[in-house]
């Protein structure tokens, strides 16, 4: 028997359709700055494997000689990501989310298992739970690398004010490449992300929009029997009951 | 929490009937309609309010919003900002001869022999004029530290000069009164701005008196241990690591002060007036 069952608060909805346009102007007007003076690649003495980037990306994203609309664009909207990135993780904390969130000792095990599963090396089914470890792991790493962006950040805008900060991140120079690696990390981050959610499928897609899944439940014992993705378990709600109604229970 | 059992426990409240199917799907559809429908106002509300900024009047190459959060930046560094905080400096070995990005200001010879810098006392229209010595007059100040263009690379240089401040305290210019004072603890009557410009008047920037006053910014004449070259702005230049190197003013022909902020060439092409560290 269908029922439904609540996923995400709306709160968090709402910072993770705020925070994808802003990182991805932020990511953008990054770009720009970063081509005024584009030295980082993959590579060893005169070998480059990657260079960051070559033209052919630039002129595909309209990134040269912007460096002046990009700063200013970076240095207002890096409070509208910061403020809302703020707000997820205080929200967080006072809703008791994070319990979901938090990877436990058991995540890093399980991670393993979630990717061995879904690189097909692996039948054993994935555990039935809200956010599974890997899950927890990328979602917990990637507010993480948030921090890390907001506090580079600090140390290559005024390096002079937070020289603490700067020195703490091995100086203007290298503080500038762990700023520029983390966004490398977000776009990697997105990439494996989409792959997930189209994997994944509609009920759980849409559950980031409007909430809730649609779960099989068995009539007779109430249980959940099958959820199109991984489900909310034992923390999650039928309906009514709560959180605070199960935590007796479990 | 659940992580022991991945089966999910049964409901608390397992007495009570499940909703019947065709009203759990009815409500769905109803909740999904309504979130999308959210999600595309949101998107377009998004669009708009993007459409909007950037349709707004500049303001110096950027539009005004964007760039009335620049200032406010720029305030709020200001709020934060002390005197005592210091650009970090290193080891004499690790200086380099910085990149010379670009001749603005520069264009024209210069007679070392005739150049002074002019400086008009603020509030008057007196202007005094000085020469290179009369600034070597004052004590002299080594300093290794980073120079940070706004481009984004950065070389250690070893830099030697007066103090702006020293020359402020011996020649009182930047005070309505005209009288001497103590850097550290500046009177009500100093001037909140000072512009520097090149001879020519091609190349100018604006500063706050902050920066003026900084044991760190240099009316600098030596670059790496030698006389500065005219391609790094000799007789005289400004060498501040509280601002990115576009403020660091080469061949300073004159010195204002000001109750407003001054013009900035690098401002007036789209950058942050404050620009600041």
């Amino acid at each position: 028997m269908k029922q439904l069952v609540e996923k995400h608060p709306l709160a968090i909805r709402w910072f993770h359709w705020v925070n994808f346009p802003v990182l991805s102007l932020m990511i953008w007007s990054g770009m720009w700055i970063y081509w005024a003076n584009d030295v980082y690649r993959i590579g060893w003495g005169n070998t480059t494997l990657l260079k960051f980037f070559p033209q052919s990306f630039y002129e595909a994203f309209n990134i040269p000689f912007q460096l002046a609309k990009g700063m200013s664009w970076h240095f207002v909207l890096m409070w509208v990501f910061f403020l809302n990135g703020l707000l997820y993780v205080g929200y967080t904390i006072f809703s008791g989310e994070w319990r979901y969130l938090l990877p436990t000792r058991h995540s890093f095990k399980e991670a393993i298992q979630v990717v061995l599963h879904d690189l097909g090396l692996s039948k054993k089914p994935l555990p039935m739970r809200k956010f599974n470890g890997a899950q927890q792991i990328a979602y917990t790493s990637v507010i993480l690398m948030g921090v890390g962006s907001v506090l580079s950040g600090l140390a290559i805008y005024k390096p002079v004010q937070f020289a603490w900060l700067t020195q703490l991140l091995g100086g203007y120079e290298f503080a500038r490449i762990i700023h520029f690696a983390l966004t490398i990390g977000y776009v990697l981050f997105f990439i494996v992300h989409i792959a997930q959610v189209v994997r994944a499928g509609w009920n759980n897609f849409r559950a980031m929009v409007a909430g809730f899944e649609v779960v099989e439940v068995d009539s007779a014992t109430h249980e959940v029997t099958a959820g199109p993705t991984a489900l909310p378990a034992a923390g999650a709600s039928l309906s009514t009951n709560n959180l605070a109604d199960r935590s007796s229970h479990v | 929490m659940s992580e022991e059992s991945p089966v999910p426990a049964p409901a608390e409240n397992s007495q009570a009937p499940l909703r019947p199917e065709a009203e759990v799907l009815a409500e769905a559809r109803r909740r999904s309609r309504r979130s999308f429908i959210g999600l595309g106002l949101a998107g377009l509300a998004g669009l708009g309010g993007w459409k909007w900024l950037i349709s707004q009047p500049e303001d110096d190459g950027i539009p005004r919003p964007l760039r009335q959060v620049l200032d406010a930046n720029g305030r709020l560094s200001h709020a934060y900002y002390k005197q005592t905080r210091l650009a970090p400096e290193f080891a004499r070995s690790r200086a380099r001869t910085p990149r010379k990005n670009g001749t603005y200001g520069l264009k024209t010879e210069l007679d070392p022999a005739t150049w002074r810098m002019r400086v008009q006392g603020y509030g008057t229209d007196t202007v005094q004029e000085f020469t290179l010595a009369d600034v070597q007059a004052l004590p002299k100040v080594d300093m290794v530290t980073e120079l940070k263009c706004i481009e984004g690379w950065s070389v250690v240089v070893h830099w030697a000069g007066a103090r702006l401040s020293d020359f402020l305290a011996k020649y009182p210019l930047a005070t309505r009164s005209g009288y001497p004072f103590d850097p550290r603890n500046p009177p009500a009557d100093l001037a909140p701005y000072a512009g520097l410009a090149t001879p020519d008047g091609n190349y100018y920037v604006g500063l706050d008196m902050d920066t003026v006053l900084h044991p760190q910014t240099l009316l600098c004449y030596e670059m790496n241990g030698k006389p500065l070259t005219p391609e790094h702005g000799a007789p005289l230049r400004l060498v501040t690591p509280l601002k990115y190197g576009i403020k660091h003013l080469k061949r300073i022909g004159t010195m204002t002060f000001a109750v407003a902020r001054p013009k900035d060439l690098w401002a007036e092409m789209g950058y942050d007036w404050d620009s600041g560290h």
